[in-house]
């Protein structure tokens, strides 16, 4: 490829990083058929901050919107990074829990309806810290019912990533997509190192923390189903691609006894490199999962 | 956070509602709904205190071009002038569209 097309493909590319939570949403449905449930002008925002003298945002940083992928019925419900760090609270979750629920009575009912979540999360909102964790439990249990009725898809690009209880949910998903500039991860890179030092995790390096949590390394260790780049047709493909295939025959959640065993044989006196650990647990090579 | 209203005289009715950005840090969230009658309403919440005088000063200049009947309600999370400014044409570009 020559130094032009190269410039033309990063000059014409339509990032998905770039767009906020609603435009994000409304990009992964087939066009003209997404309408939004809840929205700002509802006004449905929290009522916990205002009395902490935080401004809070109409629709609370979760959009959520119905319409049709591929042809199908979906939800898609996304979490805007840059309000509050994409926390989840008492009304964002609520409405996140309960567009999986009304997506799973539409299945019980006969109607086929697909859930997309778009993660971009550091998990609970610390100003209503016992209401978010509740509301991530909710969540995980909603994601539970449904997904054995149609596939639950999260999806994180970046450029926040998906940590803390959210990534449980995302764990608990029928399938996860990021891009290269994405991270997922159970604790931050912050939190492990003001817990158990430096020396476990410097939380400055950031080659080293796209190493580990990156989805590059998330995708080769089979903990994420697909690797797209910034780029919002790729990113709309391989969500309709997986609402087509429906749900998976096996869940990574379920394959409680591969972890276990996995960490049961890992020597943790020392440090391993990330490359290392990739080529150890590799499954999207081996197909170990049968996925 | 500092709660402030305005209220401005208005000519003619707006054709449809817009919601623009994003309550993030440096930035700001504007709803804005056509009204009856013949004033603008402005409602602005700031997670920053202390600038009454500047948040006047911004809407005194736009409300000079624009005379549409609307509430407009400001959702801020530390926007400059300049960024405010932006955000307000930018919602009534999206609601004459």
């Amino acid at each position: 490829m020559s130094n032009k097309e190269y410039n033309a493909n990063f000059i014409n590319r339509q990032s998905f990083i770039e767009l906020d939570a609603r435009e994000r949403a409304k990009a992964l449905f087939d066009a003209g058929t997404s309408r939004e449930l809840l929205g700002p002008f509802d006004r449905v925002e929290s009522p916990w901050l205002p009395m902490q003298g935080v401004t809070p945002q109409e629709d609370d940083g979760c959009v959520v919107m119905k319409g049709k992928i591929g042809g199908q019925v979906a939800v898609v419900v996304a979490i805007e990074g840059a309000f509050q760090g994409g926390s989840i609270r008492e009304v964002s979750g609520g409405k996140l829990a309960a567009a999986l629920d009304l997506a799973c009575a539409d299945n019980e009912k006969g109607i086929p309806t697909s859930a997309v979540i778009l993660l971009e999360t550091g998990g609970v909102r610390l100003q209503e810290a016992n209401l978010g964790e509740a509301a991530i439990a909710e969540i995980m249990a909603s994601i539970l019912v449904l997904r054995k009725h149609a596939p639950v898809i999260c999806v994180t690009a970046g450029t926040v990533g998906c940590f803390g209880g959210m990534s449980l949910a995302a764990g608990l998903c029928s399938y996860v997509v990021m891009t290269r500039e994405a991270r997922l991860g159970m604790n931050g890179p912050e939190v492990i190192e003001q817990e158990s030092g430096v020396d476990e995790f410097d939380s400055s390096d950031h080659a080293l923390i796209w190493a580990i949590d990156g989805g590059e390394q998330r995708y080769a260790m089979g903990l994420a189903d697909a690797l797209v780049d910034d780029d919002t047709p790729q990113v709309a493909d391989a969500v309709r691609r997986l609402v087509s295939q429906g749900v998976p025959p096996v869940y990574r959640s379920s394959q409680v006894a591969l972890y276990r065993s996995r960490i049961a044989a890992l020597d943790t006196s020392r440090q391993w490199d990330p490359r290392e650990l990739r080529a150890l647990w590799t499954t999207n090579g081996s197909k170990e999962e049968k996925r | 956070m500092e709660h402030i209203e305005l209220d401005y005289p208005a000519k003619r009715k707006v054709p449809k509602r817009a919601h623009v950005g994003v309550v993030g840090s440096g930035d700001l969230e504007i709803l804005l709904e056509p009204a009856e009658g013949e004033i603008a309403h402005v409602t602005i919440r700031t997670s920053v205190d202390g600038f009454r005088d500047t948040w006047k000063a911004v809407l005194d200049r736009f409300f000079t071009k624009y005379d549409g009947a609307v509430r407009i309600q400001i959702n801020d999370a530390g926007g400059t002038p300049g960024n405010v400014q932006l955000r307000l044409e930018q919602a009534v570009e999206v609601s004459e569209r």
